[in-house]
């Protein structure tokens, strides 16, 4: 059974079809890509799996370890080990980092049945993983990516990734706004959470990730659907032709 | 129209006519309160054609008065012996028990220099000092809940702080009303501040749930010129009280003042802020946090007067409503023809949380000079569905969720209170009010 099934999905966005019969599915242990041109539906896919309520899903299916996704409340799909990196990290004023950490945490610590961290424990294991991530312990005194700059907000979704300990990561677009250490430390963070049992899908435009992060799989994406499976050379020949080929083919 | 109210007066205009009239009283009080009363008799209880108390029409929202309380018994001091409310601020108290000032649980020892704290009534009996209150105590220049207040005036605190004097242990004065039947209360508190004066003063207002009691408190501020003077009011009445309550101030040049309100008790309740900057270059900030569940209703209703020149009032007002809760702001900044250079920004936001609260909210400017800065702003919505998703994508409940977000939400107005004890304390009590929120 793969980690993550998703089969022919189609979901709307106030009456607009966006994804329309998407299929793909990623066993535990891989690294897939997703590529595709602006508005092909890789941010809706990454909202629909973590269960945004703006998207409707109007046909199909997507389980984690054969289990319904769609079924689930937001909140519960991060507990089953669902993890969504925002293209777009928002700004939450008056909460502050460590509190939503923390919080978030011990909720999903809760529903697996593990024991809430203690204080120190969870502070140690924030300041080890803060670190290795070059994120500074003042950034964290702040609310929630307030004041943070693209790159630095980019970096918090990895290091709520690597607290969370998710089973299934959906990057979307991590890559984008990062300088070229960044985007080394950025790899370097997902490539320490590989692992036999969890699964990844990196969503970007750039070869320059890939090459960082090694995947497995390549998928390209237009008008909502894959519409075409390969290996990491994939991704060279979208590199160097583009995505003309697939917009009129989809 | 005057007439037409007259002749319909309700049961409650009534029963404070007879009640209040029938109250024992010599010398100079005595004739303060008739006039007070007079006063009273002639506008009868706010209603919603008075603009000012549009939203929260008294003579439909107070049907009766509940009759005047006793003197509390063994039973009540020993039950008011129990309130906790913001008990570990290192404060001094003074308590009142169903408005009678209760010796044996205030602490009136040891009171540091410059500062001297007398009852009310013995205030009012020292030929000396009464000509100096009175002189505070116009009872027409203000509203019928203030007319009322002085035709019942007889129990309250007198504080003064000598000048220069810096009085860093908070005084905390408890309004407790104990019991299972209804009663009304009344309360006046006076805080003198000298010039260079520094203090801190709390007012917790607390009761029993589920009786239908009635408090009326003023609070009289006056601040000399570089004095600086802070005020934390905790509103906390059982959920079918009735409160009344002013904070009437003036405050002179150069001087500080700040006052916060939490609002988390009573059925009804309205404060009525008039604060008038009677010395130049005076700073104020005027904030509150109000939090709302059942069918509770809320009024907090603020008269900023700038009549010298560069003062600087900073007013900032959360209003979080649940369920089918009624929210009332109106905030007013004057600033006279003298008041040049003066800079007043005032923010009411609210926070809808129940499909059927609703939040009249209104800020107003009204200007006679030309050299000022002045901005206000009014905002209502509910919670953000993009920052609930985003913490609940993090594995966080809904309801946990919600209580980060509207923490947020009002925290930004605990924060402005100075004390870090009493900041501290009054947040402690808004999470207790989340808590109760996330467990319904
Ligand atoms: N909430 C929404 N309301 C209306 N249209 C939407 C909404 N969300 C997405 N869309 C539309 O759906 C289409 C797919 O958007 P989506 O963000 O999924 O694309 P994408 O592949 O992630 O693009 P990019 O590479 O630019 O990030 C776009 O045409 C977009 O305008
Ligand atoms: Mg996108």
């Amino acid at each position: 059974m793969a980690l993550l099934e998703v089969k022919n999905l189609q979901a709307r966005v106030e009456e607009k079809e966006i994804l329309r019969g998407l299929t793909l599915s990623v066993n535990a242990g891989e690294v897939h890509a997703v590529m595709g041109p602006n508005g092909s539906g890789k941010s809706t896919l990454s909202y629909v799996l973590a269960g945004k309520s703006d998207y409707e899903v109007t046909g199909g299916t997507a389980t984690l370890e054969g289990e319904d996704l769609l079924e689930l409340e937001p909140d519960e799909r991060a507990a089953k080990g669902l993890f969504l990196a925002f293209q777009y990290p928002i700004e939450i004023p008056g909460v502050a980092s460590m509190t939503f950490l923390r919080t978030a945490v011990n909720a999903v610590r809760k529903k697996r049945g593990e024991e809430e961290l203690s204080t120190p424990d969870f502070l140690r294991l924030v300041r080890e993983k803060a670190k290795e991530l070059n994120i500074h312990q003042d950034m964290l005194k702040r609310p929630v990516n307030v004041g943070f700059s693209g790159g630095e907000k980019k970096r918090n979704e990895i290091l709520q990734m690597s607290l969370l300990e998710p089973k299934m990561c959906v990057l979307d677009e991590t890559d984008s706004g990062l300088d070229i250490d960044a985007l080394k430390i950025v790899a370097d963070g997902v490539n320490r959470l590989r692992a036999k049992n969890r699964g990844f899908l990196v969503i970007t435009h750039y070869q320059r990730l890939l090459d960082h992060i090694v995947p497995d799989v390549v998928h390209v994406m237009a008008k909502g659907k894959i519409v075409r499976t390969g290996g990491p050379e994939l991704a060279h020949e979208l590199e160097a032709k583009g995505y003309a080929a697939y917009e009129t083919a989809a | 129209m005057n007439a037409e109210v007259k002749m319909m007066r309700t049961a409650a205009e009534t029963q404070y006519a007879d009640a209040l009239g029938a109250l024992p009283a010599t010398g100079a009080i005595r004739g303060l309160r008739a006039k007070a009363l007079s006063d009273f008799i002639e506008k009868g209880l706010p209603h919603r054609r008075v603009e000012e108390w549009k939203y929260t029409d008294l003579r439909v929202l107070m049907r009766e008065m509940a009759p005047l309380a006793g003197k509390p018994d063994a039973g009540a001091i020993a039950e008011a012996k129990k309130n906790d409310v913001l008990a570990n601020i290192g404060a001094r108290e003074i308590v009142f028990v169903n408005g009678t000032f209760v010796a044996e649980l205030s602490n009136l020892k040891g009171l540091e220099k410059g500062l001297s704290i007398s009852t009310l009534s013995d205030a009012l009996s020292n030929d000396a000092m009464l000509p100096q209150l009175l002189a505070a105590l116009n009872p027409s220049k203000y509203d019928a809940v203030f007319a009322l207040n002085t035709a019942a005036l007889n129990e309250g605190v007198v504080i003064e702080v000598a000048a220069g004097a810096q009085i860093t242990k908070p005084i905390h004065i408890r309004h407790i009303v104990t019991g299972t039947s209804p009663v009304s209360v009344f309360g006046r508190v006076f805080v003198k501040a000298g010039k260079k004066s520094q203090a801190t003063v709390v007012q917790s207002h607390t009761g029993p749930d589920a009786v239908a009691y009635q408090t009326n408190t003023v609070l009289q501020l006056s601040v000399a010129d570089d004095a600086e003077l802070d005020i934390v009011r905790v509103q906390a009445e059982g959920d079918k009280a009735i409160h009344l309550s002013m904070t009437i101030g003036a405050a002179g040049a150069q001087s500080r003042f700040r006052s916060f309100t939490l609002t988390t008790g009573a059925s009804v309740s309205r404060h009525t802020v008039p604060f008038a900057f009677a010395g130049r270059d005076m700073r104020a900030l005027i904030s509150g946090a109000t939090l709302l569940r059942h069918k509770q209703h809320a009024d907090m209703t603020l008269e900023v007067d700038h009549a010298l020149p560069g003062g600087e009032s900073r007013e900032l007002f959360k209003t979080v409503l649940d369920d089918e809760t009624r929210g009332v702001f109106q905030g007013l900044i004057i600033v006279r023809p003298d008041a040049q250079k003066t800079d007043g920004r005032m923010m009411s936001a609210a926070l809808l949380l129940g499909e059927a609260a609703e939040m009249d909210n209104k800020p107003e400017l009204e200007i006679f000079a030309d050299d000022v800065q002045c901005a206000h702003g009014a905002t209502t919505g509910a919670l953000d569905d993009d920052l609930m998703f985003y913490l609940r994508a993090r594995g966080i409940p809904k309801k946990e969720a919600e209580s980060l977000l509207i923490q947020s939400f009002f925290g930004e107005a605990i924060e402005q209170i100075e004390n870090e004890k009493i900041r501290d304390a009054v947040m402690t009590r808004a999470g207790k009010w989340l808590e109760e929120r996330s467990v319904k």
